[in-house]
């Protein structure tokens, strides 16, 4: 959904051959506070990423160098936790399309023709959006803590073994990002579910296909741009989170997530150049990801 | 009322001036060197086919484009380097663009609150009475029919009484018999509040019903003026022919001339054309014939000097119409050659394959003033050449970015 | 002879059909699933209501410390909702927060949205980039970035810096909204405005920006909805403050207090409020539209 928004659109484009004086004024205190705290900001994270501690060696004081290792030191230190966050973030954007599919077909396609139904269904899917963040996650947390009636049920219809726990787990820390990121997923496949011409499945139906080759070789290629937007909007936040893999929240010492180990080196030791270097390796791997995923996906346009 | 200059009403409808008016975009020329004059108070048609520089000639007239070279007068005043707002013209537009955040009072009254008029409201429901609408007043224009919402924007026009009335294709949007009614609707109101009116349009029956003046328009050029029964009955160049109605051309040397009239070698037939319905009386020319004024018979014509004939040729196809049926007769050398017959009797009386002459009476016959490779003109493809032009601009403008 | 001809198709296809073989070649319903896909739809929108339940059933515990397990109803949490050390700050420097970075974002990100769509100009792709990024990088990195900036800076993180920060992100999000709206604009209108003697700036205020403020109050929602729930950023970026996101966050180490499932549940009413009200009004508009 946002991310198709700045493809090039050739239609939209207005009478473009005015003064560009007044786009200048329009664009530049924008664009200048986006330079200044975006831009910027990523400029000095990789300079801090190639900070080396002062000679005196004092907890969060650097000096400007070109510490390559930084970088090497922090893969080697937290390569297991760098592999992990992508591993459960691809599950938890597999999980959270499994699970929105369905439920944006059917808000999109099947009811269509009530739009109270439609609206009501949307509005149900957004909730979890208006509710803090942090504490859908705890609630979660409770909810599946080791007293929880969900937990003693499992255990109770012997689907769990008796001294099994869920919270703390990778189970549970894949399960509240599948969680809080699916209405992000929900959305831009409804968004294009509710746009695709039902005479094309006609057709399809038309044409001798059964209504599941249809679902693959029409439905599924129609809504590609949904799924690629729901995907990256998914993968994106989920890669780099780190409230539900938290102690505090869903996860435990076994689960941590690059995002914890940023965190932890930012604003726990002080220790700038590793947290540093660590999202400058996120961001280039995410970017690396997203733009192999939009070529590979065939929908170039998007960025 | 109010002082401010151009912002009074005017008194009449002033006459339009533009002197050598050139439009280019980035990659393509819309109008080249244009000059046309419109008489006020007459009521004046620019007709063509799409993206032939009509609605530029229009916006340019506006205001709402400017023009590359040349002056544009609106009552002897020079209007060139004033703004859009600042012109005592105002438009119909195509799509009407009722505001439609406001009411249709609102929408009556914006150009009069604009130009500090103390009786906006009073004027507007006056307009508003002229198009039998002021009952709908209060509704927002989604609420209308599109018959009505042409209507709302003809009056939203009107109440500023400009000296110059655009009309941008008003009624393409209306179906047949609501454009019919709006066509007499406009008329009359233009004749009853006086108005200059400038009409785009790209439907010939349209203007023709409509105009005191018709302006053929091609490639960013006029190709004829006149009134509306003149351009028929004397198209001078193939486009104007084939754009107005439909014509049978043919080209042929002229082979001989007496005081008032030219004979013209057509594939061996001596055809006769007036010198007064001719543009050219020499060398090779394209001579024309409407195919309502052909007459078709099975026989021979008797030689006449009145008449000219073409034959004998097969019917190729006919096709029943109504009111009249269409014959394509192919005459070998000559080609295809299109008549028009009214019903007179009950079942056609030719049928496909029938050996046929056709004729006609040498008065309705008409000589083009292009040369035979400029005759072909009137096939060019318009709306690719605009978007060509336009996939060159994006192109341009892409490379600009980069 | 519609029926005859109807008549002859209908043979010809089952012409057709017969040597396709059974099933393969049959037209069947595309109504798959039948009744599956509604129960699991509305098994799918229980689930994600689920927390939420659970956050509103405690904002009326009885708790003591920790708001864990129930111990009964009161609404002595709704009503005495200050009494929580911390809560109502936190939520104050919330809305201060957003209602700040909203309006700041909003009125950048309209301003490069009009300049998006209505003109020309160099650097276009570039620009487009620069808004794309913001929305495509994670959390924890414009939040890291940002603090390592103000770290070299030198600049005291506080309030300030959160609302610097909220600004930031919201803008991209702004931008889109609008740009589809401007985009959506009949550029008729505005001339027609030109035409009818309005200046510039008449024709911006009176007709441009009035069928704009939808998509303008869409933006502002979505800006202060986003910043109102920021908690990675903020952490990064707020030194001693808190918002309320941070203090459910350090809260979480050593029990929320029911209070804070109190402005939740509250914040989660009021927005389910203005989405239905919305949609309420949107729906009696087009009927009465339809009605006319």
């Amino acid at each position: 959904m946002a991310f198709s928004a700045f493809a090039p659109s050739t239609v939209s484009e207005q009478a473009p051959r005015r003064k560009s004086r007044v786009a200048l004024l329009l664009l530049l205190p924008g664009i200048l506070y986006l330079l200044l705290f975006f831009l910027v900001p990523l400029l000095s994270l990789i300079l801090t990423s190639l900070q080396a501690p002062t000679v005196s060696g004092d907890i969060g004081q650097y000096r400007t160098a070109f510490e390559w290792q930084n970088y090497s030191t922090a893969i080697g230190q937290y390569g297991g936790q760098i592999l992990r966050s992508f591993v459960y973030a691809v599950l938890a954007t597999v999980f959270a399309l499994l699970f929105s599919y369905p439920l944006a077909y059917f808000i999109g396609v099947k009811a269509r023709p009530y739009p109270l139904l439609q609206n009501l269904a949307l509005i149900l899917v957004i909730a979890p959006f208006f509710i803090s963040f942090l504490l859908r996650t705890l609630a979660w947390k409770q909810l599946l803590s080791d007293e929880s009636a969900i937990v003693t049920g499992l255990k109770a219809l012997a689907l769990l073994a008796p001294d099994a726990h869920v919270t703390g787990t990778p189970v549970a820390v894949v399960f509240g990002l599948t969680y809080n990121f699916i209405p992000f997923m929900t959305l831009p496949l409804y968004a294009s579910l509710e746009r695709l011409d039902l005479r094309y499945l006609e057709a399809g139906n038309d044409l001798y296909a059964t209504p599941f080759s249809t679902f693959l070789r029409v439905t599924i290629p129609l809504s590609m741009p949904g799924i690629v937007s729901g995907v990256l909007l998914t993968f994106i936040p989920a890669a780099g989170d780190y409230v539900n893999a938290s102690r505090e929240f869903l996860g435990g010492t076994g689960t941590t997530m690059i995002g914890n180990v940023i965190e932890s080196n930012f604003l726990v030791s002080l220790n700038y150049p590793a947290a540093a270097a660590m999202s400058v390796m996120l961001m280039v791997a995410i970017l690396i990801l997203v733009t192999i995923y939009v070529r590979r996906s065939g929908t170039e346009d998007l960025l | 009322m109010a002082a401010m200059t151009g912002s009074a009403f005017a008194e009449a409808g002033a006459d339009l001036k533009l002197v050598g008016v050139q439009k280019r975009f980035p990659g393509f020329t819309a109008i080249e060197n244009l000059d046309l004059t419109i008489p006020a108070g007459s009521f004046f048609a620019l007709l063509g086919p799409s993206g032939c520089g009509k609605t530029t000639t229009l916006r340019l007239v506006a205001g709402l484009e400017e023009v590359s070279a040349g002056r544009i007068l609106i009552g002897g005043k020079d209007v060139t380097a004033t703004k859009a707002y600042q012109r005592p013209v105002n438009t119909v537009f195509q799509s009407y663009a009722l505001f439609p955040h406001l009411s249709i009072l609102e929408n009556v009254a914006f150009g009069l609150r604009r130009r500090k008029m103390t009786d906006a409201l009073t004027r507007a429901h006056e307009a508003l009475n002229l198009v039998e609408l002021d009952h709908l007043s209060a509704r927002k224009p989604a609420q209308l029919s599109g018959g009505q919402q042409q209507r709302v924007a003809l009056a939203r026009a009107v109440v500023n009484r400009p000296a110059l009335l655009l009309l941008d294709e008003p009624l393409g949007a209306l179906d047949l018999k609501l454009r019919r009614q709006m066509q007499l609707e406009l008329k009359s109101i233009q004749g009853e509040v006086g108005l200059t009116f400038l009409h785009v349009t790209h439907d010939q029956e349209e203007a023709m019903t409509m105009a005191d003046t018709v302006a053929v328009m091609n490639k960013g050029r006029i190709e004829q003026m006149g009134a509306p029964a003149i351009l028929y009955e004397l198209p001078r160049t193939a486009f104007v022919a084939n754009f107005l109605g439909q014509s049978n051309l043919f080209s042929g040397l002229v082979a001989g001339e007496t005081s008032n009239s030219i004979a013209v070698d057509i594939a061996g037939s001596r055809i006769v054309v007036p010198k007064s319905r001719a543009q050219r009386h020499g060398g090779e020319v394209t001579i024309g014939v409407r195919p309502e004024k052909l007459i078709l018979t099975r026989t021979a014509p008797n030689a006449n000097s009145a008449l000219n004939s073409l034959g004998p040729g097969r019917i190729t196809d006919v096709s029943f119409s109504g009111v009249s049926t269409q014959f394509s007769v192919e005459i070998p050398s000559v080609g295809a050659v299109v008549v028009f017959a009214q019903n007179l009797q009950a079942s056609p009386m030719a049928s496909v394959g029938d050996a046929v002459w056709v004729s006609w009476n040498v008065e309705h016959g008409f000589g083009l003033e292009d040369d035979e490779r400029s005759a072909a003109r009137f096939s060019a493809d318009e709306s690719t050449a605009m978007i060509a032009a336009h996939r060159k601009d994006a192109l341009l403008a892409e490379l600009e970015d980069s | 002879m519609s029926t005859q001809e109807a008549a002859a198709l209908a043979t010809a296809g089952n012409a057709v059909e017969t040597p396709a073989g059974s099933g393969r070649g049959r037209k069947r319903d595309s109504n798959f699933g039948g009744w599956i896909l509604p129960v699991y739809t509305a098994v799918a929108l229980l689930f994600l209501l689920i927390p939420i339940a659970y956050t509103f059933v405690f904002s009326f515990n009885r708790s003591l410390k920790s708001n864990i397990s129930w111990r009964g109803f009161t609404f002595d949490n709704w009503t005495g909702v200050c009494k929580a050390q911390g809560v109502c700050e936190a939520v104050g420097n919330s809305l201060l927060v957003g209602v700040i970075a909203t309006f700041l974002a909003t009125v950048l990100g309209t301003m490069i949205a009009l300049a998006l769509v209505r003109y020309r100009f160099r650097f276009r792709s570039a620009i487009s980039l620069l808004l794309f990024l913001p929305m495509a990088t994670p959390e924890v990195v414009l939040g890291a970035g940002l603090a390592a900036e103000f770290l070299t800076a030198g600049v005291q993180k506080g309030l300030v810096t959160i609302i610097l920060a909220h600004t930031m992100f919201c803008i991209s999000f702004v931008v889109v909204t609008v740009k589809a709206r401007v985009a959506s604009l009949d550029p008729a209108l505005e001339e027609a405005g030109r035409d009818l003697y309005g200046s510039p700036g008449q024709v911006f205020w009176r007709i441009t920006f009035p069928l704009l403020v939808p998509g303008i109050v869409s933006a502002a929602l979505l800006s202060f909805s986003l910043s109102f729930d920021d908690f990675i950023i903020t952490n990064f970026n707020s030194g001693a403050e808190t918002t309320f996101p941070k203090f459910v966050y350090i809260a979480a180490a050593r029990g929320i207090p029911a209070e804070a499932n109190v402005v939740a549940s509250a914040v989660f009413v009021l927005a389910l409020v203005v989405v239905i009200v919305s949609q309420v009004s949107a729906a009696a508009r087009r009927r009465r539209l339809a009605a006319t």
